[in-house]
């Protein structure tokens, strides 16, 4: 195999504190080094992927994501994603997306109003995008959790729409591929992830960068940075 | 002066500290200064009724790189890389505030470990409350809980471990005590001494407000029902300013712009900048019209005893002051020169032009007295020895005694807690929380880091000093049931109120008993802290020497866990089960009573269990170990069996001992391991080598649990069945 030459970036905003995470699973993943820029820069070389890393973003003060989205980087990573730039949040990363506009719905406070660490088992609902293509179709897959704002929530028409656009990418589901009620964080329609309309910004509240080695306990979270990158890096 | 009189009783002085005071300082003190002494001389920041009892202390080790007197201890894992670790006890604040009191005990030791020039990369907690029958226990338990998460989760550093457990003592003085662990090169470790004379000391991070003004006195005290009102006296924490700070901090460092810092504890600006100033043997002058304010009209005593959160202390070089100021703006942090290292050895506080107190350093520092209290043996210590275990012994229902263990708070899961904390951030935990001790693995390095904190405090409580031991040994068991060595301890020895005769020597005898123990396992104390005067309403806690281990494994690949992983494994009792009942969990179920005689702890025994499981691990001879310890051996069975979702078959004779002994006797130097058939040679031969006592004990396989002891079949139980009373009976109460 030849070297990965895509180009990675993930943003750092104060509160971000997955985003060295992020670098080391991108690196595990596809031996690519990213690079981390700070918030208050207003423009940036152009990237294949754009991470924007979990965390507490001005210390999800307001509201989760509310302030990070007036950050000046956020104008870059807007222009870049119209240009077809892949944009992966992650929790944090999600709400900012969120905020942001750049996916619909919101994330409110979780169910039982408990902030929940836990692995979960996601099924995969769409493995026709350029971050989920290395997943089989309805793949049941662990990955962690850690969030008190995770309960995704869009209205009924909307939640129509991302089904029909099969841009629900990810539910939480039971070990047997079960998704009914397996939220566990009360959210719509058991979703843990999706995507935008063009199918480059997808936004999830499980932390795939927690899961690319397995003596972290699991691996799962590797084939989307390899999807990823494959899709966009030309690995020979 | 009757207006002296007054004043040294304000600020927690007696009179024979002030004559003291006025003897060293050759004059009357005016009122900042006096401020200085009570605070520096009180117990929490001086330790004056503790010190004396803290230099049985072994400290010195070829493994301990930095021992007690910094911001925190360092000991060598891997060539130069070290970790910085310590605890520290936030337990007054938690019974007022508990969030509030929480979060900043966890913020306040995290700030220990970066001053040290490490980036922090564990936390892990012991919690101990009143019994969760209270509905205002409850509302504590909940509120420590989610102020550990709450500041861990956002500043992001994970909180892997630690113990809860629940006792009428605690009721109204709950404890929380936060450890927390850095990684640093053992070349790149700072320390707090303020250095270089002409040095800028700059104050960065929050501006200083009222809060938490005279915590150190507030932790001081006893508490009673009008403390409910002293929410004022505790400090507000922000972990997002912190982790700028954090973050800011190791930058600066990074950089070479600093040469000694210290963070802003207990008495604030006043013990930094003394100890920095003490510990360099320099002295200090701040000028208080330079430190960024959030309130007017502050008095200089109240800026200078706040306990406002995320602040650090400086010692910069003149001419990388402006270097380090644009750092700070790019955290959007504020940094302030308030002063300069000077050659005096005084500790001087300005305003403008006017000086407004000045003091050798070394008085507030090294001249705290060293009180020795006077100690009486409590009448309950050889009272409480004789207990009528008749009612254990003759139980008979041991299926339904089981469940009963397993659904104690104290030993049912901690899951409803650990799932409020963020235990993988960071992408080094390779052991969660939930078994004997979290593993993280070390950037750039085969090794793995183990750690564990423990106490029994019915044990401390029956007996201090076996209890102390036990629990400098327990933690060492936890870490080496993960294939770890154990290498030092911090502590925090959690007490009543040491004025009291009865209390002192509880304390005397636990230090005893955590002395010996770390001397003997080889485990120096690298630091620590002790909180006094934990009583509700003139009632003590429990005595709770809390003790926090780290160990290092030489490969972490090789790190053991609690849980049976496959069907077919042999299971094996490590060590020798006595007829030991006393001081039991299960007969605090059946009586409700901490009684007996705690069981015997033999250092040789100890020591060679460790060795096994070392070589155990090392050798990849095991499936799986725990440690066996509260509840007994059922229990540790059971807890292996439902965290790895395997039944057991088992089936011994012990005819030395009782059933009820056999089964819930809380035994030392035990732990159950298993391993796969084809090892069975080589694991008996290891015991053999190591001259430890083990008993074969079963298989493991299918979907129940049973025991057969001496011919009867005493536990048959579905495992579901179990797995549901331990795993639930925390979050059904917290419902």
């Amino acid at each position: 195999m030849g070297a990965n030459k895509a180009k990675a970036a993930v943003i750092v905003f104060p509160g971000s504190n997955c985003d060295n995470d992020a670098g080391r699973a991108i690196k595990a993943a596809t031996g690519v080094d990213a690079r981390f820029v700070w918030h208050r820069e207003t423009s940036m070389e152009d990237f294949d992927l754009i991470v924007l890393p979990g965390g507490f973003s001005f210390g999800d003060y307001l509201r989760t994501g509310a302030i990070a989205r007036y950050s000046p980087i956020m104008k870059e990573v807007i222009r870049q994603a119209r240009r077809g730039a892949k944009v992966l949040g992650i929790c944090n990363g999600f709400q900012i997306l969120t905020e942001s506009g750049m996916l619909p719905g919101a994330l409110l406070r979780n169910r039982d109003l408990l902030f929940l660490s836990k692995d979960v088992y996601l099924r995969v609902e769409n493995n026709n995008t350029a971050f989920t293509s290395a997943y089989k179709e309805k793949q049941v897959i662990r990955l962690p959790i850690a969030h008190g704002d995770g309960n995704y929530y869009i209205d009924d028409e909307g939640y129509k729409r991302l089904v029909g656009e099969g841009r629900v990418v990810f539910r939480y589901s039971a070990p047997d591929g079960a998704t009914e009620g397996m939220a566990p964080n009360g959210a719509k329609g058991d979703i843990a992830g999706i995507i935008n309309d063009h199918g480059n910004v997808l936004g999830l509240m499980p932390h795939p960068e927690r899961h690319c080695e397995a003596i972290l306990g699991g691996a799962d979270g590797k084939w989307m940075f390899e999807s990823l990158l494959n899709a966009v890096g030309g690995q020979s | 002066m009757s207006d002296a009189q007054n004043l040294w009783k304000e600020h927690g002085l007696t009179k024979e500290e002030y004559d003291k005071i006025l003897a060293l300082l050759k004059r009357q003190p005016n009122y900042l200064e006096l401020a200085l002494f009570g605070v520096m001389w009180s117990e929490h920041c001086g330790y004056k009724n503790s010190k004396a009892q803290l230099r049985k202390f072994p400290v010195k080790g070829a493994q301990v790189v930095q021992g007690p007197g910094e911001n925190a201890g360092v000991v060598r894992l891997d060539g130069k890389l070290c970790a910085a670790f310590k605890m520290e006890s936030h337990n007054h604040p938690s019974a007022v505030e508990p969030y509030q009191g929480a979060a900043t005990g966890v913020g306040g030791i995290i700030r220990d470990i970066f001053a040290m020039g490490a980036r922090p990369v564990a936390s892990l907690d012991s919690l101990r409350f009143g019994t969760l029958e209270d509905a205002h226990t409850r509302q504590l338990f909940r509120g420590v809980v989610a102020g550990v998460g709450g500041y861990g989760n956002c500043i992001g550093i994970p909180t892997v471990g630690g113990e809860v457990s629940f006792h009428p003592s605690y009721k109204g003085n709950p404890l929380l005590n936060a450890m927390c662990v850095g990684l640093v090169d053992e070349d790149k470790i700072f320390k707090g001494q303020a250095v270089g004379v002409g040095n800028i000391v700059v104050l960065v991070g929050a501006r200083t407000g009222r809060d938490g003004i005279k915590g150190a006195s507030f932790a001081s005290e006893e508490l009673s029902e009008s403390d409910r009102d002293k929410r004022p006296n505790v400090q507000v924490g922000d972990p997002f300013m912190e982790k700028l700070l954090l973050e800011a901090s190791l930058e600066v460092l990074e950089a070479g712009l600093v040469v000694g810092l210290q963070d802003l504890g207990a008495a604030g600006l006043t013990s930094s900048t003394v100890e920095m100033a003490g510990r360099a043997g320099n002295g200090i002058t701040i000028d208080l019209n330079k430190v960024p304010m959030r309130e007017k009209g502050m008095e200089p005593w109240e800026t200078m005893l706040s306990e406002s959160q995320e602040r650090m202390l400086m010692v910069v070089e003149p001419s990388k002051v402006n270097a380090l100021t644009k750092v700070f703006e790019k955290w959007d942090l504020n940094s302030a020169a308030i002063g300069t290292v000077t050659d005096d050895g005084n500790f001087t506080i300005t305003r403008g032009g006017e000086t407004l107190a000045s003091v050798p350093a070394e008085l507030l520092t090294d001249k705290v007295p060293v009180n020795i209290r006077e100690q009486r043996e409590p009448a309950y210590f050889k009272a409480l020895k004789t207990a009528d275990f008749s009612k254990l012994k003759g139980y008979g229902d041991w299926n339904e005694l089981l469940e009963r263990l397993l659904s104690s708070p104290n030993i049912a899961s901690k899951r409803w807690v650990y799932e409020q904390y963020d235990c993988t951030v960071g992408v080094n935990t390779v052991v969660r929380p939930g078994s004997d001790a979290a593993v993280l693995r070390l950037p750039g390095s085969k090794k793995g880091m183990a750690l564990a904190v423990d106490c029994n405090t019915r044990y401390t409580y029956l007996d201090p000093q076996r209890g102390g031991a036990i629990a400098v040994a327990e933690s060492a068991r936890n870490v080496a049931v993960s294939g770890a060595k154990p290498l030092a301890i911090t502590n925090c020895l959690n007490f009543g109120n040491p004025e009291k005769p009865e209390i002192y020597w509880q304390f005397v005898k636990a230090t005893d008993g955590v002395a010996s123990a770390c001397e003997a396992l080889n485990t120096p104390v690298t630091g620590g802290n002790v909180s006094f005067y934990n009583e509700y309403d003139g009632q003590a806690i429990q005595p709770s020497p809390t003790i926090g281990m780290v160990g290092v494994i030489d490969d972490v690949e090789k790190r053991l866990t609690s849980s049976f992983k496959r069907e077919g494994d042999i299971v094996l009792l490590v060590g020798e089960s006595l007829e030991e009942l006393g001081a039991s969990e299960a007969h605090y179920i059946l009586t409700g009573k901490d009684e007996g005689e705690v069981p015997v702890l033999d250092f040789d025994k100890e020591k060679a269990l460790y060795a096994f499981l070392s070589e155990g691990a090392d050798k990849e001879l095991l499936s799986s170990a725990h440690d066996c310890a509260d509840g007994g051996l059922a229990v540790a069975l059971a807890e292996s069996a439902i965290q790895g979702g395997i039944g057991v078959t088992l089936a011994w004779e012990d005819k030395n001992i009782s059933v009820a002994a056999a089964l819930f006797g809380e035994s030392q130097s035990r732990a159950v391991v298993s391993f796969n058939s084809k090892h069975k040679g080589s694991v008996e031969a290891l015991l053999k080598k190591h001259s430890v006592p083990f008993t074969p004990l079963g298989q493991t396989g299918g979907e129940n649990f049973s025991i057969n002891l001496n011919g009867a079949l005493v536990i048959s139980r579905a495992l579901t069945e179990l797995a549901r009373v331990w795993d639930t009976t925390i979050s059904e109460i917290m419902k």
